[in-house]
């Protein structure tokens, strides 16, 4: 498992391999946010919370269709299917490995694309902190939608209208989140929906992903 | 005949009328697909029949 | 004899045969009757006006774009379970129904909303679950058109709709508690069930029942041409084998 996980990291920090690519993505989209809605520092900061979530939801979109594609063209996914470590697991693998290099990434940046858009000082550490719990969710629902279309030519696009719907409940939750923390309400019960849903997703997608897996490649 | 619908009759009828030709849309589609696939299949059935016996 | 019997293709052919004409004849009696009533034998709403008509439309296409996912759901079950090809076929035939049902409870709502909310839309936790369930419908609909073999689509698109109904469910309960967050309760929502006096009420349960029955008809008749689809297809592989 380890080795796996060490294998997608190295993939996916060598060139090509389009680490950064989704945090350049965050970054261009956040910039583009003041020139499409105005200056006003009010109105961003108010906008500020929902815009990084949603930022860094489709930043996680982005690399989402190369999470598996390149594994299935090459064979590799069919040497997992057959291997002694459970396709469930590999695919739980596979979206740690994702989120290691786009979720974690993208949280790490938030704080500083959040000063471009005046968030409120109080707001940061919820912020990053939502952000913390909810991308775990969207790497294991992107790894399933992955897992869905892997076998479709061009089904990027696909794989965007049937991963968005599902992304609905961690973005309402997270964002909400975040938004409160922004104006010092009170946010426990968004965070404890939050983590309740990345935890579901981490617990119950793989086998999902899995079983879709499997119908792909039989 | 047709009750008076007050101010609001653009409303009631536009609701009426959309509802409608969606349905019927999809009654007629569903039916032209219907009939088309059950056309195909007879004529590869009657094929494979001619083809059956040589 | 059990359920189960109608697993078989020609056995559902010959059952949905019987049952289609009668199915067809009380669809289309119960749409005209209850639209009808509702239409010219109901009176206005003292608050509402002549827009309560709406409600004929309305409150069926919802009760059709929920319980047609359900049975898509129940169909998905049966077929990764069992696996009858008829009933991972009545899923895809039930879908592009479903969809139409959720476009027309969308339209005549933001119809109705216009003159009685004074806006076309509003997020409101109805309205915006509907809309979420438009895009499951778009997402499950381009699952089945994308993938060529048809087992293999009937598998993933079951996996869809089974992960879709859990999320969908998710977002029903986020969408409540996002919206009740911004509105602060002051919902712009409806009781529509309670306090409807007998006048409305009858109208309405004839036009349920009507497009409860139409969506029955559609649907038998919609598998029926997947199932002849289906069987043109497999002919015509032994065929080019063949010749």
């Amino acid at each position: 498992m380890i080795a796996l996980l060490l294998r997608d990291l190295r993939l996916a920090l060598r060139a090509g391999g389009g680490f950064g690519l989704g945090l350049a993505f965050f970054l261009i989209l956040t910039v583009l946010v003041p020139f499409s809605v105005g200056p006003q520092s009010a109105l961003l900061a108010s906008i500020a919370p929902g815009v990084l979530w949603l930022g860094a939801l489709l930043a996680c979109l982005l690399s989402l269709d190369r999470l598996l594609a390149l594994d299935y063209e090459d064979g590799t996914l069919d040497v997992l299917a057959t291997a002694p470590l459970p396709l469930e697991a590999a695919l739980a693998v596979k979206a740690i490995a994702h989120w290691i290099t786009t979720g974690l990434p993208l949280v790490i940046a938030a704080p500083f694309l959040g000063v471009l858009l005046n968030l409120p000082p109080q707001g940061f550490g919820w912020l990053v902190l939502s952000l913390l719990l909810g991308t775990p969710a969207l790497s294991m629902i992107g790894t399933f939608g992955a897992a869905l279309t892997v076998g479709i030519k061009r089904g990027g696009l696909l794989l965007s209208l049937l991963v968005l719907p599902l992304y609905v409940p961690t973005l309402i939750f997270g964002a909400e989140a975040a938004r409160r923390g922004a104006i010092g309400m009170e946010l426990e019960t968004p965070l404890l929906m939050l983590s309740g849903i990345s935890l579901g997703s981490i617990a119950l997608l793989p086998f999902a992903a899995a079983a879709a897996l499997r119908m792909t490649i039989r | 005949m047709m009750p008076d619908l007050g101010k609001y009759s653009i409303y009631v009828l536009g609701a009426y009328g959309a509802t409608l030709f969606l349905m019927a849309g999809l009654v007629l589609l569903t039916l032209r697909r219907g009939r088309a696939a059950r056309a195909a299949l007879k004529r590869i059935e009657e094929e494979t029949a001619r083809n059956g016996k040589g | 004899m059990s359920l189960w019997e109608y697993a078989n293709p020609v056995k559902f052919l010959a059952l949905s045969a019987r049952v289609q004409p009668v199915a067809w004849a009380a669809a289309l009696t119960g749409i005209v009757v209850g639209l009808g009533w509702g239409f010219f034998g109901t009176p206005d709403d003292f608050r509402q006006g002549s827009t309560v008509k709406i409600i004929y439309i309305h409150v069926p296409a919802a009760w059709i774009a929920i319980n047609a996912w359900i049975m898509m759901l129940i169909a998905s079950l049966i077929w990764l379970v069992r696996r009858h090809h008829v009933s991972a076929l009545a899923a895809r035939a039930a879908a592009p129904v479903g969809l139409v049902m959720t476009v027309i409870g969308l339209l005549t709502g933001a119809i109705w909303g216009q003159p009685m909310w004074g806006t076309w839309w509003a997020w409101d936790p109805r309205l915006t679950s509907f809309l979420i369930l438009f895009l499951f419908y778009l997402g499950y609909i381009a699952l089945w058109e994308a993938i060529e073999d048809p087992d293999t689509a009937a598998d993933l698109t079951s996996v869809l709709c089974l992960v879709g109904s859990v999320f969908a469910l998710m977002s029903r309960y986020a969408v409540l508690f996002w919206s009740q967050g911004l509105h602060q309760g002051a919902s712009l929502s409806l009781d529509k069930e309670e306090n409807i006096s007998d006048v409305f009420w009858i109208p309405l349960v004839i036009s349920i029942a009507g497009f409860t029955l139409l969506f029955i008809a559609l649907v038998l008749y919609r598998t029926g041409t997947e199932i002849s689809l289906r069987r043109a297809r497999a002919l015509a592989v032994r065929l080019d084998k063949e010749l």
